[in-house]
């Protein structure tokens, strides 16, 4: 594997020009003091509760994401190429989700196979013909980006459905902001506080036209035993609406309301971070009792609006995923800003070949997992891993893809010996309302805090970084 | 609001009252068995404690003897008591989880950190004497800090309302409940008075609804029991009397119809218990029995409880 590209050091170890007031800060402050803010970060996080859940460990029910305090930093030149591109992006996931529900374009142009959608089990019939407000399905996206260069930001994975990590953007900074004022003195960064308010302006611009002037928006979440349920809580009080659970919610005439002290309630939009398969339990699992019973009965009415939309987990599926470039280019016709990684999909003969001979130099993901479960880094894997993999890819070649390791770039990150390189990948939030489509200038950086280490996922030992932006 | 959240606020309060009345108990119990023999007579006051807390008959199915070491483990520590002081700091901080939204960061913080507290300093629970009474102090001082902060931060709308129905109703269970259990040794004017063994009961009783200093305030004399019987029950100005916790919830209600434009059954069903105790007197209630009256008026406490619970929780 190539070097790794340092956003500080770059190449050759000269010193990059946006971290040059950070290089010069680290000097001066002895690393004791370092090491007490870093304390006093913890500190601070557990106080306001900040926790997520691991699936599977019933020891650590409630956990920290490890918190570093060393910023990572880009010039405002490199956050302009950035955000062009992830809008191009959004607007062609967009346009791909109309497209794939309506008139179907790009298969009968041959661009994506058939059966790639129609028999992925994320594809939902129910939204065959089905309108959105505004023909937007995905209000809120989460563009995993990756850096190999001072050039290339690449998209390692787009998150369409629940995408989480918002609250660690706006919590990371807070922290920031209390501990290093001083640091904060010698940057113009960006800020990023107005997410909360353009998310909401962006929710209640996709109103149903059955809603009034004031529509009425709610968080919906599947419960306090989410691992993602401190940021739903913390959303819902700053956007100031309610935090709903689907026994708050009832279906009534084709209309949603929510029970309150006072009665009956209706709903306009509901910010739904609940999976597409738990959502009415008599449309998809009749299984599941976190979801409204006749929520897509009112949906197919076209009274409630739904964000994101039922079923963009076909946009983001990571075998749609490897035709993304031929999408934006379909779509808009224009030249993608953002590269993909090379992708090898396993389900063509040509390409499942060539993942077999080369599974100790690749990632094989598998097409339907997130969070960094179920796996294989080749690189890092012994060969008995590498072994079953090997079966498993050749029992069932479609449920996989496979890509070259990346030279992931690093950060310098506080360890147990002092600053070190780690690194990172960076989650802008991408939002999209009724007219406009806005990033607020960072996303959340994660980081790989095992020396070495490719994988960032916080549910396999990855921490945070706040990510800042320099205003020039 | 939602109704789920006001149902959360609501048992929120209760369950952090409900462990401070735990905790109260338990120091006085602590303080009436470390008298000689002689001045507590052969009452197993563990035992009473345990009657107090409304769990007798679940201690029995996992102990043998109400004994210190079992009653104190089994009210303060037990995860298979539900209203163990453990447990109800568990189930308040779950309940804080669900409405983090509508609580203040102050009230959350002091329920965050009594939760951080009760895993990392009395995980193991308490191993002497010294300890426990460290412990008990931590209970009282969460929930007169959670209290505090809501009283000092929290909008006056109807997320503090409901709030204050769950504490006014708690403890006016609680209150009742020492009552019931110690009501043998609450006599009225003209009976032979109990020598130095009904004493202690006495201060006893005062001390776990932490009304020994206020007795001598009101009533500026020595320990009566008709005395006590009458601060507890109907004297408004302590905050612990049914009085008192009937007249704040009568108020609260009110406060809710107004701002929802609306009374209903909780509204009438309150005032009636208010109305009874506000024209009662000592005399008639020991003519017709503390038992009874007691009894009926835990009755009518926890039906108000189911009445709430269907006008506004669910």
């Amino acid at each position: 594997m190539a070097v790794a590209f340092d956003e500080m050091n770059g190449p050759g170890g000269d010193l990059r020009p946006a971290y040059q007031e950070l290089s010069r800060w680290l000097k001066e402050t002895p690393p004791e003091a370092l090491e007490y803010r870093r304390q006093e970060a913890e500190l601070l996080f557990r106080r306001i509760g900040i926790t997520f859940a691991v699936y599977g460990d019933a020891e650590a029910q409630e956990r920290l994401i490890p918190f570093d305090v060393i910023p990572r930093i880009m010039s405002g030149k490199e956050w302009t190429v950035l955000e062009k591109g992830l809008k191009q992006r959004v607007r062609a996931l967009n346009m791909f989700l109309r497209d794939i529900y309506h008139g179907r374009d790009i298969l009968r142009a041959n661009i994506i196979p058939d059966d790639l959608i129609f028999q992925n089990p994320v594809f939902r019939p129910e939204m065959n013909g089905q309108s959105v407000p505004h023909d937007v399905y995905v209000h809120i996206a989460g563009i995993d980006i990756v850096r190999v260069d001072a050039e290339n930001f690449i998209v390692l994975e787009d998150n369409a459905r629940t995408p989480s990590g918002v609250s660690y953007m706006l919590e990371n900074r807070e922290i920031m902001m209390r501990l290093f004022p001083d640091l904060f003195a010698r940057h113009r960064v960006a800020p990023v506080e107005r997410y909360p308010d353009e998310l909401l302006a962006a929710l209640r611009s996709v109103a149903p036209l059955s809603a009034s002037a004031e529509p009425t928006v709610a968080l919906m979440t599947p419960g306090v035993y989410n691992s993602a349920y401190y940021e739903h809580s913390f959303l819902a009080d700053k956007l100031g609406i309610e935090l709903v659970e689907g026994r708050d919610l009832i279906v009534k005439s084709d209309e949603v309301f929510m029970r309150t002290t006072e009665g009956l309630k209706r709903v306009d939009v509901i910010y739904r971070r609940v999976d597409d398969d738990f959502l009415d339990p008599l449309t998809f699992r009749p299984d599941s009792a976190l979801g409204v019973p006749g929520l897509m009965s009112a949906y197919a009415a076209g009274n409630i609006t739904l964000a994101n939309a039922v079923g963009t987990g076909i946009a983001d599926d990571k075998a749609i995923y490897s035709y993304m470039p031929e999408i934006v280019k379909f779509y808009l016709g224009e030249e993608p800003i953002l590269k993909n990684v090379p992708t090898w999909r396993c389900r063509e003969p040509k390409d499942l070949a060539y993942v077999l001979d080369n599974l100790s130099e690749l990632v094989v993901k598998e097409v339907h997992g997130s969070g960094g479960y179920g796996m294989l880094i080749g690189p890092a894997a012994t060969k008995a891993t590498i072994e079953a993999f090997r079966d498993k890819l050749k029992r069932e070649p479609e449920g996989f893809i496979a890509q070259p390791t990346l030279a992931l770039s690093t950060c310098p990150t506080c360890t147990a010996s002092g600053l070190a390189p780690r690194h990172v990948d960076l989650r802008p939030f991408v939002l999209t309302g009724s007219k406009h489509v806005t990033i607020v200038p960072g996303g959340l950086t994660r980081v790989a805090l095992k020396e070495g280490s490719l994988v960032v996922n916080s549910s396999q030992g990855g921490g945070t970084k706040d990510t800042w932006i320099l205003d020039e | 609001m939602l109704s789920r959240t006001a149902e959360n606020l609501y048992w929120l309060a209760r369950y952090v009252e409900r462990a401070e009345y735990i905790a109260r108990t338990i120091d006085a119990t602590l303080r009436v068995t470390a008298l000689p023999a002689a001045y507590i007579g052969k009452t197993n006051e563990w035992e009473s404690a345990l009657l107090t807390a409304g769990v007798s008959a679940s201690f029995y199915e996992a102990y043998l003897e109400a004994n210190e070491q079992n009653v104190v483990e089994y009210l303060a520590f037990s995860p298979s008591n539900p209203s163990s002081i453990k447990n109800c700091i568990e189930a308040a901080r779950l309940n804080s989880r669900s409405v983090r939204t509508a609580l203040t960061s102050e009230m959350w913080d002091t329920i965050n950190s009594a939760w951080l507290e009760l895993q990392e300093v009395w995980g193991k629970g308490t191993s002497s004497r010294e300890e426990l009474a460290r412990f008990l102090r931590f209970v009282q001082e969460t929930s007169l800090r959670f209290d505090g902060s809501a009283y000092r931060t929290m909008l006056r709308n109807d997320a503090y309302w409901f709030s204050r129905l769950g504490v006014h109703l708690e403890r006016a269970d609680n209150t009742a409940r020492i009552l019931d259990v110690k009501y043998h040794v609450l006599l009225p004017e003209e009976e032979h008075v109990g020598g130095p063994l009904d004493y202690y009961q006495w201060t006893s009783i005062l001390r776990s609804v932490s009304a020994l200093t206020a007795y001598h305030w009101v009533y500026r004399e020595t320990l009566k029991p008709w005395l006590i019987a009458d601060l507890l029950i109907l004297n408004d100005t302590l905050p612990r009397s049914l009085a008192s916790c009937y007249s704040n919830l009568v108020r609260n209600l009110d406060q809710i119809g107004v701002a929802y434009g609306r009374q209903g059954p909780a509204q009438r069903h309150a005032r009636g218990v208010r109305n009874r105790l506000e024209h009662s007197h000592m005399d008639d209630i020991f003519q017709h029995g503390v038992h009874e009256f007691i009894q009926e008026f835990i009755a009518d406490n926890s039906r108000l409880g189911e009445i709430i619970t269907r006008q506004y929780l669910i």
